[in-house]
């Protein structure tokens, strides 16, 4: 069974891709039923899994390309901590995005590639190779792009050019900067360092800057960011998709995995390659939140506050110290959850009243009330509200920045916060405590169907629970506590 | 080298007989008949091949000789793990295009003169395909590659007679100084037999030039950039499957027997500077291709100028072989990542042609310009198109990648930053050229109009791309296959 987890829990996605794409377009029924179904089989195996990697238990699959050089899949905390996430975001995104498309065409096609998509991400999560991280990361990239160009307009189609322009950029860079370790060292697998030493301290602090230059790319750090806010064109589920789990969390993750599992702690401080690392993130968080508080339109604004955020997962890994880690770690849940929230709920706005920009949302609290609850949920929670998730995520940065004796890390912390709550709070305040130009006769009293939304409401209560229960073993603050202790501290 | 037990299945002996007689067959059959041909034996080619794959793999190099007549007396065969995984290629592409050409080949009713002729054309070149990919003598190379080169400037000409012409005056330029060659190396040595060649050691100067003048003979036919000028007009213009015939198939074989020269023939003769210069070529090749493809306008215009610039890859494994010896757990990786290149492109290639020629059957042209929204009217058929691409890109998960990264470990761990960097340009301006016409296509809202398209041809370059992208996936098998009676040199390097 153990060897076996890490291929069923890829297949499942698999397995309904191929399915889907070949399902006619009036195959409505059967569609939603794979759908469904697989997204909550795998959510039951990730729940097998989590118990078993709580005791301790590893579960790994091999697959030989060519000689010693393999396709590893590997279960390893940190692997479900980012599976458990995207599992979980899966099966609302799912129902959401099934009550949002319904009626319109090419449904098959959009689905094939969107479980293809959860696929890729999932490779991403279990690789436990370089090589198979990479395999998986160019997977995502191609996989994403059709959904991105969906609707097939002229916006979306100019927004999946530069999409792939800077990713397909990117991962030229991080290839280059794979092979170019790999050469000299051999294949590299995360549980055993490679012998970096074998490099000269130069080419060392070379290959690191090579490969996340590669991986800021999707990260969407600053000066390569500006695809993410672009993509906003593709349709509300999947950039839901693409700022919680898939897209700018592969990256982030990739991050995360350079820093811990191919270099490893003492040689990051050694070249002291983390800090500039740190620097960059910080200036990504603020700058993010800047541009944010200049948009007008919701979901351009929520784009870089997602710039903003995700660069807190960048700058909880590259400093060292557990709770830095810890911090970003949780981070990379806890921000999946409240964006997923707001984007999910900015999309029903938009499709249930045609509310695109800030100006619009005046009154739309009492029109909307369950939309509007789990949106302002979500965005009290980035701002850092306790005891919400985002709380949680930035109390362990700043205990950790103050650890690694960089205290200018509760600065940014500061500033960011109070630049979210600048460009939050007046939305907030708008929705619930002004008239809208039309009155409430009008209103005909029905949100939506509930398909479409319920998942912001449950992705709301997930951001205040996992703050509120952050204590348990099983949250995950606790679970991101036990990757740092069984992995990082040696 | 072993020969084969006795009682064995003459697998080799098989491969080139069996469509030879389909050739004459299909002569005799007529234009009605003849295509039926291909359902037979095509099955029955698969399964030869996957004997002979299994009897390489199990018993080691297969050798050979053809009426029991000893070398240099007699002709010898050698099946050896490069002659078996492009036997197998040959084998599944050939049939795949095969079935697929059932229809614009086949006739319905009344005989044609395309049905009539394409059939004894193909079954020919399919017979001078194995017969080189297997040819143990540089002389029947000769033969084996003048056949195949009939064949195929005949094909072009179903297309413009023009083009084929070019295509023609490169070839017979080609032929001649492979045969000046030849000659020049059986005067110096009594033999032209590959094995008994490796074992003379003759003046270095002679067999220098001998190789130098075969390979630029058969660089005109691989049609190596700067001698490719014949090549984007002849698969441009010819019909869709003989595009991907020559395309996927016959500049590999040209290009197999320049493999065979300098790792089996002459391994220790190459300098630097020649290996240099080819890998220079090859370069020229990658971003002249590339870019001259990003310019085209018709749709099978950018997939002959993406062969111009993908052949420029292969060429990279003369100064990379032996590059990642040291470091890497497996040996020979840039010569393994040549020929995995060589199979990915010649399965993505095909699968590429055949989907323009679904897009051509379907709209009546290929201008990009107006293939808008074709991806929802052939979803299948973009699909493949789409997975091609990917292989060509040489972008996980595909055979392409695999071989793109054995190449370049190869060349950053020999230092070959400048190989390495063109690599990865060459991946992004494929990206760019194949993204051209792939966006054109999903975009819009609406369904075009076009002619019907029958659901199972679509499959057929459907399967060839799956095909593509599995041997990144499941590249074990064609991986040990290639390794059995590999060149010592594949690992050692040829140029010290």
């Amino acid at each position: 069974m153990t060897d076996a987890m890490p291929i069923l829990l890829m297949l499942c996605p698999l397995v309904s891709a191929v399915i889907i794409f070949f399902l006619r377009e009036e195959n409505e029924r059967l569609r939603t039923t794979i759908n469904i179904g697989s997204s909550l089989l795998k959510l039951g195996l990730v729940a097998w899994t989590l118990e078993g990697v709580g005791r301790g238990v590893i579960y790994e699959y091999r697959l030989e390309f060519v000689l010693g050089l393999y396709m590893l899949l590997r279960i390893d905390a940190l692997a479900l901590l980012f599976i458990a996430l995207s599992s979980f975001l899966w099966l609302v995104t799912t129902v959401y995005a099934i009550a949002y498309f319904r009626g319109t065409a090419n449904l098959s096609r959009f689905f094939g590639f969107f479980n293809l998509c959860v696929f890729a991400t999932t490779g991403i999560a279990l690789s436990g190779s370089l090589i198979s991280f990479f395999f998986f990361y160019e997977l995502l990239t191609l996989s994403t792009w059709p959904l991105v160009v969906h609707k097939g307009d002229h916006e979306s189609l100019a927004a999946g050019r530069t999409y792939l322009g800077y990713t397909m950029v990117g991962s030229a860079v991080l290839l280059f900067a794979i092979v170019w370790m790999e050469g000299t060292t051999g294949p590299v697998e995360f549980v055993a360092p490679p012998e970096l030493d074998k490099l000269s301290g130069t080419a060392q602090g070379a290959i690191f800057a090579l490969l996340v230059a590669g991986l800021a790319v999707k990260t969407a750090i600053v000066p390569v960011h500006s695809w993410l806010p672009k993509a906003m064109a593709a349709p509300a589920p999947v950039t839901a998709l693409l700022h919680a789990v898939a897209v700018v969390k592969a990256g982030a993750f990739g991050i995360v995995r350079i820093i811990y599992d191919v270099y490893g702690i003492d040689r990051m401080a050694e070249h002291s390659l983390g800090v500039p690392l740190a620097m960059a993130a910080s200036v990504t968080i603020i700058y993010g939140s800047l541009k944010a508080l200049q948009q007008t339109d919701i979901k351009r604004m929520l784009a870089f506050s997602t710039v903003s955020q995700i660069s807190y997962i960048v700058l909880g890994a590259s400093l060292p110290g557990p709770f830095a880690t810890i911090g970003g770690l949780v981070h990379l849940v806890h921000q999946g959850l409240m964006k997923i929230t707001l984007f999910f709920a900015a999309g029903v706005l938009a499709e249930r009243r045609g509310v695109h920009s800030v100006s619009q949302m005046a009154g739309i609290g009492r029109r909307m009330p369950l939309t509007m609850l789990a949106f302002s949920v979500a965005a009290l929670g980035l701002i850092g509200v306790p005891p919400l998730a985002g709380f949680v995520s930035k109390w362990y940065l700043g205990i950790g920045g103050l650890q690694a004796g960089h205290p200018w890390v509760i600065l940014v912390l500061a500033a960011s916060s109070l630049l979210n709550a600048a460009y939050f709070l007046p939305l907030i305040y708008r929705a619930w405590f002004t008239e809208g130009p039309d009155s409430l006769e009008q209103y005909d009293g029905k949100e939506g169907p509930t398909a479409l939304i319920l998942p912001a409401v449950v992705t709301a209560f997930a951001t205040l629970g996992v703050g509120v229960l952050a204590g348990f073993a099983f949250s995950p603050l606790g679970w991101a506590s036990l990757i740092v202790q069984r992995e990082y501290i040696p | 080298m072993t020969a084969p037990l006795p009682g064995a299945f003459p697998a080799l002996e098989l491969l080139i007989v069996l469509p030879l007689a389909a050739s004459l067959l299909a002569i005799l059959l007529g234009g009605r008949l003849a295509p039926r041909i291909v359902l037979l034996l095509g099955p029955a080619m698969l399964v030869v091949t996957a004997v002979l794959a299994f009897q390489i793999q199990t018993q080691g190099p297969v050798r050979v000789e053809i009426g029991g007549w000893e070398a240099p007396l007699g002709i010898a065969l050698i099946g050896d793990g490069l002659a078996g995984v492009f036997l197998v290629l040959t084998a599944i592409v050939m049939t795949a295009v095969g079935v697929f050409a059932q229809k614009p080949f086949g006739s319905e009713g009344a005989e044609t003169t395309e049905s009539y002729t394409f059939w004894p054309l193909y079954f020919a070149m399919w017979a001078a395909l194995n017969a080189v990919f297997c040819g143990g003598d540089l002389f029947n190379l000769y033969v084996a590659l003048e056949l195949l080169t009939l064949t195929a400037v005949a094909m072009v000409a179903y297309g413009s007679t023009r083009a084929a012409l070019r295509y023609l005056l490169f070839a017979l330029a080609g032929s001649l100084a492979y045969l000046m060659g030849i000659v020049l190396l059986y005067s110096a040595t009594g033999t032209l037999d590959i094995e008994l060649l490796a074992r003379q050691d003759t003046i270095e100067a002679t067999r220098m030039v001998s190789g130098a003048l075969m390979t630029a003979g058969l660089l005109a036919k691989t049609a190596l950039f700067p001698l490719h000028g014949w090549l984007p007009p002849a698969h441009g213009s010819a019909p869709a499957p003989a595009s991907a015939l020559l395309s996927s198939l016959v500049i590999k074989a040209s290009f197999v027997i320049i493999v065979r020269i300098w790792f089996d023939v002459m391994p220790d003769v190459a300098g630097t500077v020649f290996v240099q210069l080819l890998s220079i070529l090859g370069a020229g090749a990658v971003l002249y291709g590339s870019l001259l493809a990003l310019r085209q306008t018709r749709l099978k215009m950018i997939i002959a100028y993406s062969t111009v610039a993908q052949l420029g890859y292969l060429f990279f494994i003369f100064p990379l072989a032996g590059g990642a010896a040291a470091e890497t757990p497996w040996a020979a990786g840039a010569w393994s990542g040549g020929m995995f290149h060589a199979l990915a492109h010649g399965l993505a290639k095909a699968a590429m042609f055949l989907a323009a020629g679904l897009v051509i059957e379907a709209l009546g042209h290929d201008r990009i310009d107006d293939i808008k929204g074709i991806a929802r009217a052939l979803p299948l058929t973009m699909f493949a198109f789409g997975l091609a691409a990917v292989s060509l890109m040489g972008l996980p998960p595909s055979g392409g990648f695999l071989a793109k990264y054995l190449m370049l470990t190869a060349a950053l761990a020999d230092g070959q930053i400048g190989l390495a960097l063109v690599m990865l340009a060459g991946g992004l301006l494929a990206a760019a050229y194949l993204f051209r016409p792939v966006n054109r296509a999903l975009a819009g809202d609406y369904v075009p109009e076009v002619a019907v398209v029958t659901y199972w041809r679509q499959l057929i370059p459907l399967g060839l791309a799956l095909l593509s992208v599995a041997l990144g996936i499941i590249s074990e098998p064609p991986y040990d296959l290639l390794q059995v009676g590999r060149s010592k040199v594949a690992v050692e390097g040829i140029d010290d």
